[in-house]
Formats: C-alpha cells, structure tokens, sequence
C-alpha cells in the first residue's frame, strides 16, 4: 500500500531535524493562520498562484530562492561547524551519515533551488519589460515551469522529514548512486526532485528564448537589445541545449536504479565514465546559465549608476555569444584525472583558457564603462565592483585549475570549494543581490533601504574572503573536500576562521532580511513615483512602478540602444501622456498550472518510495488536468481601453502631483 | 573606498605568502619530482595571471574613485562608449597571456601526464593499488607481498602505481609526492611518482567515496633501499595471506576506519583478477550471480 | 523612442496581427522544444555508441535483431509520415472531413509501428535478453524505447486532434496543434530512421 514507506522512514529521533520540523511547522501554521484569519486566500490564489503573469512569477520565483537560500545557507554553517570541530581524531557532532546528506543537500539547494530560480525569477521579471512585450510567449507554459519547479522544491524539503537525502555529492556521481552503493531512497529524492524541475526549466528556457527572438517591440533590432536581455538569450539557448542532457542522463540513471539496467554499474558493461561525461556536458554549460545572467546585472547597474553609455556594446554581445558557446567545449575539465591522456587533456585545458579571454574583456568593459563617468555608489554598485575584484581572482584560480598538470595536485581538493564559490559567490550573488536591489522599485514600486543593503554588502565581502581564502590555503597543506572530519589538527585554526566568515555571511543575510523590514515599513518615503528611480536608460524604466499587469500602455517604439535615456535626452519628460487608448489582449488565469504542479509533487514522492498505484493516479490526474487546459478555450480576455485609461490616469495624477 | 581596496588585497596576500614560503606545505613544500614540477607550474601560472590580475584591481579601485558621482573635477563623457585602441588592448593582452598559458599548458600536460614513466636511473618499481570501501590494498608483484593502508617506497626509485577500484570511484592521492589519479572499478589506471627525499607523507582518497570516506588514508613511506628491505621482510613475517577467492573477499567488505596490515604472501594475478572480475559480467567478485541468470549468446540463434 | 506611433493603428488590425503572432509563434516555439527533445535522443544515441560493446557475455545486436520485422515497422512509420502530410494538406484545403480521415489513418498505422515493438521488445525480454541483462541491452531497450514512448505519446495527442476537431472543427487554436504534432510526427520519422540505420542496419552488418 504504501511501498518502501514505513513509519520508521520518519526520523523522530534525531532531535535536530524533529526541532527543524517542528519550527517548519510551527511556521506553516502561522502563514496558514494569518491567510485564513485576513481571508486572504482567494487573494493568493487568483493573484499569485495562478498567475500568468510574468512580473508575479518573477517575484515568487525570488522569493522562494530567498526562503530556499535560508535552508542551503544552513547546511552551509552547519558544515563549516563540523569542520571547526571534528580536528584530529574529534568526529565533531555530526556523523558521516548526516553530513553526507547535508554538503549534498547544500550543493543542489544552491544551485538548482536558489541560483537558478534568482536568475529566471529576475528573467521573468525583467525581460518582457526590457523588450517592450506585455508578457512572454507562451504565458501558461510559464506558470507551468514555475510549479514544476516547487515540485522539485517541496520533494527535497519533504526528504528532510520523510526518509533521507542523496549521500552521493550534489551531482549524484555513479556508480556511488547506483542501487548497490544507495539501496536508501535518498538519491531517489534527488532524481525525482531534479528530474521534475529540470523539465519546468527546459520549459522556461524554450519560453523566453521564443519570447526574446519574436515579441519585441517595434524597432528593437537584435542589436539594441539591452545587455541583460543577450545574456538572457545565452543563458536560454544553454537552457535549451543542456538541461535535456541532465533530463537524459537523470533518466539513465532512474532505470538502472528502478529497472536494475546497467548504464552506470561496475558489472555487465556498464560505464560509470559515461555518467561522468554526461552529467558534466549539462553541469558545464549550467554554471555559464547562472553566470551569464549576472553578467548582464552588471552591465545595467554599471552603466546605469556611472550615467554613462556601456563601454563596447557590441564587444559586449559577442564575448557572451562566444562563452555561450565554447561553454560546451570545456567539460572534460572536471576530470581531467580520469586518466584520458595528455592530448584529450591538453585541449579542454587549453579550450577552458580560451574562455578567460571574452570573459577578461567584458571585466575590462566594466572598467571602461566607469571609465570618465560619474558614478553612484549605491548598493548595487558596491555589487558590482566587489563583483569585478573577487571574480579576477576567481577567474584567476579557475585558470590554474584548467592546467592539467596543476589540476592533477588542486583536484578535489579545498583549493576547488575556494574556486567555485569564489566564481558563484562574488558572481552569480553578488549579482542576483545587486539586480534584486535594482529593479526592486520595478516589481514593488519602492526602493530598497541602501543603508542595509550596504551593511549586507560588505557583511557579505568580508565573510566571504574570511571563508573562503582559508580553504585556498588548506587546499595547498592537502586539504580536500568533503571530509567530515581530518586527522591534521593543523588545519584547524583555518577552518576556524573559515567559520567566523560564515558566520559573517549569516549576518549579511540577516542584513537583507532586516533590509526588507525596513524597507516595507517606509515603502511610503521611499516611493517610486516616476517609475525611474535611477534615472536609467531601458526600457522597464519608462512604465510606472510596479508596472501595470499589461507592462506598458502602448508598446514602445525604439529607435537605438538605450532607448528610454535616448528619448529622455531627446524629450526631457519621459513619460508624455498619449491622448487615446485601446484594448489590450492579455491571457488569463490558470488553475491547470498550479493543480498539475502540486500533482507532480504527489507523482514523484509516490515515485520515490516505490507507491505505484499512487504513482499510476497522479499520472492520470496530470493528464486528467492538462487535458482540461486543452480544451478550455476561455484562456485570453481584452482588457478594455477605458481600465487602461483609468489606470494610466492614476499614474500621470500621481507624476504630477509629485512634479 | 579605501577600505575596499584592502579587502581586495586582503584577498590575493594569504595566497601570495603560501605561494612563496609553502612552509610544511604539501603543495609548496614538494618531496619528489612530480610535485617539484607541479609546484613551479602553479607560481609560473600565478605570476602570469598576476599581470592581468592587478592591473584590474588598481583600475577598479582608481576608476570608481576617481570616477565618483561627486568628484565633479573628473572627465565626463556620457556618450563615449567605444575606442578601437582600447577594444584591442583588451582582447590583445588576455589572448597574449592565454597564449603563453596554452603553449605551458600543452607542454605540461605531456611531461605530467600521469601515465607517463619517469626517467631514472633507478629501475621503476610497480605497485597495484586497488581502492576498497573504505580502505587501500597495495599489491607489489615484484616482491610478492600485500599491505592495507600503508604504502613504502625507496628513495629516488620511481614507483609506478597501478590502479582500480573494486568499488565506487575514489582517487589515489600523495599531496606531497603529486598527481593523484581516479581509482574505477574494472578500469586500470597509472601514475607514476616519485619520493626524493625520506619520509611519511599523507596519503588518502581525494574523490568522496560515501560513508567511511574520510578516514580512507594510508601512510606513504619514503625510506633508504636499506630500510625498505627491512620493510619487506617485516611484511614478509606476516602470518596472513591473500587470495582472491579467499581472505581477499573478506577484506573487501566495507569497513571504516581500517588499520594497517600485512599480507606476507598474494595469489599472482590477483589485481587481474579484481579488474576482470567486472568485465565478465559476473560483478562484484564473481557473487551476484547476473551471469548465470541468461541464457548465452549461442542459445539465442 | 515614441509611445504615440502604435497608437495610431486601427484596432482590429492589431489583433488580427497579434492572433496570426500567436499562431507562428506556437509552431516556432514547437520547433524549438523539437531541437531540446534532438538534444535528448542525442545523448541517448552517444550513450548507446559507448555501451555498444557491453554486452557483458550476453546477445550483441546481430545475435537478436529480426531486420525483416524492423523494415515492416520501418514502413509503416514512414507511410505514416505521408499520410500525415495529407492530413496537413487537406486542412490547408479547409477539408474537415479529410483531415479527420488522414488523422484517423496516421493512427493506424502508428498503432501498427508501436504493436510490432511491443511485440519485439517482448519476444527479447522473453528470450531472456531484457534491459537488465547488459549495458548493450539497457541501451538498446532505452534508446528505441524512448523513441517508441515519442511515438504512444503522438499517437495520443493525435486521438486528442481528432477528438477536438470533431468538437472544435478547424480554428486558430486547432490549426497550429495540427502543425506542431505535424512537426512532431516528422520529426519521429527522422529520429527512427537514424535508429533504424545506426541501431539495426549496423547491427546486423
């Protein structure tokens, strides 16, 4: 009835997660309570969950990144604890059996529970406004991928309290992920919670990569794209090559699991060097997906804040076309101790050099950007210049590693931990920080306080060296990774200070959280009123803030890049109010996409534990509902002309007031 | 602003102090020639990076500065945003620097590949390795005998580890001595080190291998030809033996922890055996019984 | 850039762009998902070409591939390609009746192309050759099955088309479904003849 599952799978006697559930809970309770206490949850459901808007998605995609990042950033301190403590001949408190399941846990929260879902949150909320589109091609589909994505969310919360997580390492190596090696249902979570989201991701990518090359506005050539759109293309054009690739190996790897194949096992002509191969053709092109969106960030932010045109355009484009590419030429660099021979190495080795290059360049068009500007340093600024230092020298320590003959000392080791997060922290955080606080008054219609978020920076910057430069160091004594306890004790006073830095970037965290009190408690001073708060040049700048649901009244026309600076030079006022209105053609509701996501969560838990007569009737129910968004032709409605009016009237009453 | 600026330097000094003093340093303070190699490859790379890395630190410390909303005395040129002699500087000098890099990297990658002998005058000395859940079983055909979790070596005689896995994938590691290399099941892999000077170094499993992962290390010994006789022979004197069908698969049952031990006597062929064990389809040292469960090729026509 | 200027168009031409957008746009994005699913049977196909010789004392393809029963479904899947093209031809024709026809024939002749493979899938299992007999076999099994599962989930897709056009008829949401499961179809087409020829042909050879 119930197939693998019993009572004992529930962990009621390991004190912390028992606490962890009971807070979980507690808090559960809480929100459900003050829905239901405010009667607010027709609210949730008609203007959230089942939204197709893109700015809403956009927003609870960050907002569950942001919950997500609370858990990932736990694992996180409860590692580097373990590691303070468990010095020579000391296990610390944690035994092998939990901080196993914990850097797991941590490494895949990170990347596909809290990166990913900050990037295509700040794509959904960004690029249709950037573009000029009122939403994004296929607006069901969106809300789709969202909650296929909170599928794979909820499964990997749910192995915290129900049976156990992978303890293969995030990206579930076999043959250690096979049956024989895992018989527990751990790696099963993690198939199931990545498989599911990863096909909301695929989703997402061929989505906003139809949405970018056919919806936008008149005038707005390839060519005048703003940055944070190019980068977006790239990331998508990865999105749609890559993720199958995991989506195929994932798949792979379920049947010798669930079917008892031999793909991946020692025996029968298995091939676990396959695996290797495979899950790094996805997880390469992945990091550049994270990466080249963050990119983007920083071009808006630098030349928005320093006044000034972004320096090389086009140098610009073409270096992320070019990453974008050679992304999938650079793999076997993950492994170049496989034993493949020095030819086969030399090359990724030499191909993953010739990535510095464009990448070098876009960090000196940074440079020029700011180059005779005049520049503001605001919060995202600070982003973005602690951004340039601490990825050179992330860049730096990848390229050393990209040298097979010094890789061959630096695999594995700390030295890899320090480059990584080196890369992800000072890139892809920085950056989704720096564009969360950018376009903030965009989604909300008010600034973040600066006096936090500046707090938060540098609590962050610090920690983040105290944390990570130590294990740099401990790499070059030996030190590798994943080591619940180490039986030098000389390592112990760097992993000490390690410590402290975490303990650092917990208290950036706690910056932005308070940064988000404030912030809502003065949301009135801090009032974007102009719907351009920065004085900025694309765009998203010229519709009111938060935007109308319809983005903009009448869909711009543009005529170069920086389109919204160019007319704002050219007419002074930007927002010039047009004298007549028409209806506007927006998608509706659906209730398909949140009853079909809440289903797969039910499909994959059945899944792991083996419950197939579960599994058999959520598959049914998925189709059951997809078929009715199918024939449901009432999906579209027009807004009409006079509402468009009344709420464009709004906005030009409050402009002039404030002028 | 200031402030700043020391934390980018903050960033790159503890690196640079490691990179010249490597005191006790396994990476920085080499005892064979493998790791000698590699370390001057890591500072020769360093230093190369180092000169496009600084300047852009100074430039982004400079530019914001100086370039600051406030400082009115500084050029503005809102509309400047392309001039070809600086677009070909900075394609120019990171392709100058990869250059450099690659022809390094290609040349490197052939005299460190691991699967390459070292020259010598001494005769190359060979050692089986096989990764064990969670433990290491060092062969050494040559002198007949078996070692758990210890490895000895004499100076200056190159040692040429075979090695497998008969589990998941682990990586043979001496930090001290250089390359490491991945231990797979069925796979046969190599690499050649070296100890030069006397010793006991580290060695483990760098590749995370599940549960007893962390205590998988081993004591590699580096002593005079005098001294490793003497530890052949004490090995030697062992009362246990190993064979593949007997004591052999007991040890490899999944312990943690291990503590070292001897084997004064090995069936030849038993690291064969291991490898071949998973390529006939009988898995898993011949117990699974998959092989027998269909019919053969023949029976099918 | 100006708000002014899109204001001026008439109303209804508008929307007729924007319906005639959507439509495009739908096929467009359609072709994009084929090129992700490419990417999927790609790595299927590498995986099959490394474990190939995996047979771990077990069948290679020579020893179980019936080619002559290979080529019948070979024909059908590709007749079916025909016929569906047919299909597509008369809705261009704005010809129900004959859409409904060709659709109902595609159908057939899929099933026809999904029955010889169960029925080859389980004389193999049968046999003794299953999926979990060696790497070869899982590859086998996976790669032609996959393409097999692509083909069921046309053939219930295409149930759904004939349904909804015998409630719907042809309109602007049934004529582009039309087009993406005609890319679909085609797209299966391609991908089983490079099975066809990589699996089996050099199998056998």
């Amino acid at each position: 009835m119930f197939g693998k599952l019993t009572l004992e799978d529930i962990p009621y006697d390991v004190p912390i997660l028992v606490a962890t559930a009971i807070v979980v809970l507690l808090g559960g309770l809480v929100v459900v309570g003050a829905l239901t206490y405010f009667k607010k949850w027709k609210w949730l459901w008609t203007e959230w969950l089942t939204s197709v808007d893109h700015k809403k998605l956009g927003i609870m995609y960050f907002l569950v990144a942001l919950v997500m990042l609370l858990r990932g950033f736990a694992d996180a301190i409860m590692m580097r604890t373990q590691q303070a403590l468990a010095a020579g001949g000391s296990e610390g408190y944690l035994p092998p059996e939990h901080y196993d399941q914990i850097f797991t846990a941590h490494g895949v929260i990170m990347i596909f529970f809290v990166a990913m879902p900050m990037v295509i949150g700040l794509m959904n909320l960004v690029v249709p406004l950037q573009i000029g589109a009122r939403d994004v091609a296929f607006p069901f589909m969106n809300n789709l991928s969202f909650w296929l994505f909170i599928a794979g969310v909820a499964l990997t919360m749910v192995s915290l309290f129900i049976g156990e997580y992978g303890k293969t390492g995030w990206l579930a190596y076999a043959p250690l992920s096979g049956i024989k090696y895992s018989p527990g249902v751990g790696v099963d979570y993690w198939i199931w919670g990545l498989q599911i989201s990863g096909i909301g991701t695929t989703l997402t990518g061929i989505n906003f990569f139809v949405t970018i090359l056919r919806m936008r506005t008149k005038g707005m050539t390839l060519f005048r794209m703003p940055i944070f759109t190019w980068t977006s293309l790239c990331a998508n054009v990865l999105i749609i090559l890559s993720f199958p690739i995991l989506t195929a190996t994932i798949a792979l790897l379920t049947l010798d699991r669930y079917l008892g194949m031999h793909f991946f096992t020692n025996d029968m002509g298995g091939n676990m060097m396959m695996y290797v191969n495979l899950i790094w053709a996805w997880g390469h092109p992945e990091v550049y997906i994270l990466i080249l969106p963050a990119f983007g960030v920083f071009s808006e932010v630098i030349a928005t804040f320093a006044k000034k045109r972004l320096f090389g355009y086009n140098t610009m484009v073409w270096a992320t076309v070019a990453i974008a590419f050679l992304s999938f030429t650079v793999w076997l660099h993950h492994f170049f101790t496989m034993g493949a021979g020095a030819d086969v190495n030399a090359f990724f080795g030499i191909a993953t050099m010739i990535i510095a290059i464009p990448t070098g360049v876009k960090i000196f068009n940074w440079l020029f950007t700011m180059y005779r500007g005049r520049l503001e340093f605001t919060s995202p600024v600070l982003w973005t210049l602690g951004f340039i230092i601490t990825f050179t020298i992330g860049g730096m320590t990848g390229v050393m590693l990209a040298v097979p003959g010094a890789n061959f000392v630096l695999h594995n080791s700390l030295f890899v931990i320090a480059h990584f997060h080196n890369v992800i922290i000072g890139g892809v955080v920085f950056g989704m920080l720096a564009g969360l606080t950018y376009w903030f008054p965009k989604a909300f219609g008010f600034t973040l306080d600066e006096k936090w978020g500046k707090r938060s920076f540098w609590c962050w910057i610090i920690g983040f060296y105290l944390a990570f430069m130590p294990l740099y160091i401990l790499s070059f004594y030996g030190a590798v990774r994943r080591m619940q306890s180490y039986a030098n004790a000389d390592w112990q006073p760097l992993m000490i200070v390690a410590w402290f830095g975490a303990v650092l970037i917990l208290c950036g965290i706690a910056c932005t959280v308070i940064q988000f009190i404030v912030s809502i408690r003065d949301r009135e001073k801090n009032a974007d009123i102009t719907g351009d708060p920065w004085d900025a040049r694309t765009l998203e700048w010229s519709t009111s803030s938060p935007a109308p649901f319809y983005n903009f009244a009448h869909l711009p026309n543009v005529g170069s890049i920086d389109a919204f600076w160019e007319a704002k030079k050219e007419k002074g006022m930007a927002a010039d109010k047009p004298t007549q209105y028409e209806d506007i053609h927006m998608p509706k509701n659906t209730v398909a996409g949140p009853i079909i996501g809440l289903i797969s969560i039910v499909f994959g838990f059945a899944l792991v534990w083996h419950i197939w007569w579960l599994a058999g009737v959520s598959a049914i129910g998925m189709f059951v509902a997809f078929m009715f968004r199918v024939f449901n032709d009432d999906i579209d409605y027009y807004v009409p002309a006079a509402e468009v009016e009344r709420i464009e009237r709004e906005h030009h009453k409050r402009l002039e007031m404030q002028a | 602003m200031r402030m700043k600026k020391n934390l980018g330097w903050l960033g790159i000094l503890p690196l640079i102090a490691v990179l010249l003093s490597g005191c006790g340093s396994a990476l920085m303070d080499p005892k064979g020639q493998i790791g000698v190699e590699q370390k001057s490859l890591i500072i020769t790379a360093f230093w190369l990076m180092m000169i496009v890395v600084i300047p852009v630190l100074i430039m982004t410390v400079v530019f914001a500065w100086k370039y600051r909303h406030s400082n009115h005395a500084a050029k503005y040129m809102p509309d400047w945003a392309h001039s070809n002699k600086i677009e070909v500087f900075v394609w120019l000098i990171p392709c100058v620097i990869i250059l450099f890099l690659g022809i390094i990297t290609w040349k490197t990658s052939h005299s460190l590949d691991p699967n390459k002998p070292i020259e010598s005058d001494a005769d190359t000395m060979e050692v089986q390795v096989v990764a064990l859940d969670w433990k290491w079983l060092f062969i050494y055909p040559e002198q007949g005998i078996a070692t758990v979790n210890e490895v000895a070596m004499p100076v200056d005689v190159p040692v040429h580890f075979r090695v497998t896995s008969a589990s998941v994938m682990n990586s043979f590691f001496i930090p001290t001595l250089g390359s490491q290399i991945y231990a797979m099941a069925g796979m046969d892999n190599d690499v050649y080190l070296v100890a030069n000077e006397a010793g006991v170094y580290a060695g483990k499993s760098s590749n995370y291998s599940g549960e007893g992962f962390s205590e998988m290390t081993f004591d590699a010994r580096a002593m005079s030809q005098d001294d490793f006789d003497a530890w052949v022979d004490k090995v030697g004197q062992s009362s246990e033996t190993l064979s593949y069908d007997g004591s052999y698969q007991e040890l490899a049952e999944p312990s943690t922890d291990h503590p070292v031990e001897y084997f004064s006597d090995v069936t030849s062929g038993l690291y064969r055996d291991i490898i071949e064990s998973f390529k006939d389809g009988s898995g898993e040292g011949g117990q699974d019984g998959y092989g027998e469960s269909s019919m053969s090729a023949e029976a099918a026509e | 850039m100006t708000t002014q200027t899109v204001n001026q168009h008439d109303a209804h031409a508008h929307d007729g762009h924007e319906h005639h957008d959507a439509s495009g746009m739908k096929v467009f994005g359609f072709w994009i998902y084929l090129m992700s699913d490419l990417v999927i049977f790609g790595s299927l196909f590498a995986t099959y070409a490394v474990l190939m010789n995996g047979t771990a004392g077990g069948p290679s393809g020579a020893d179980i591939f019936e080619l002559p029963l290979i080529l019948i479904s070979t024909f059908l899947l590709l007749f079916s390609s025909f016929t569906y093209g047919m299909a597509v031809l008369a809705m261009h024709a704005d010809r129900l009746a004959q859409v409904k026809g060709w659709l109902g024939i595609t159908f057939l002749l899929g099933a026809g192309f999904i029955g010889l493979e169960i029925y080859e899938f389980y004389h193999l299992i049968a046999e003794g050759f299953g999926p979990d007999r060696s790497a070869f076999l899982s590859s086998f099994f996976t790669l032609v099955g996959m393409h097999g599962l692509h083909v069921a989930f046309g053939l219930i897709w295409m149930l759904v088309m004939i349904v909804q056009l015998y409630t719907k008829g042809l309109n602007d949401k049934t004529r582009p479904r039309i087009m993406c499961l005609s890319l679909f179809w085609h797209f299966l087409d391609i991908v089983w003849i490079c099975v066809f020829t990589f699996v089996y042909l050099m199998g056998v050879l």
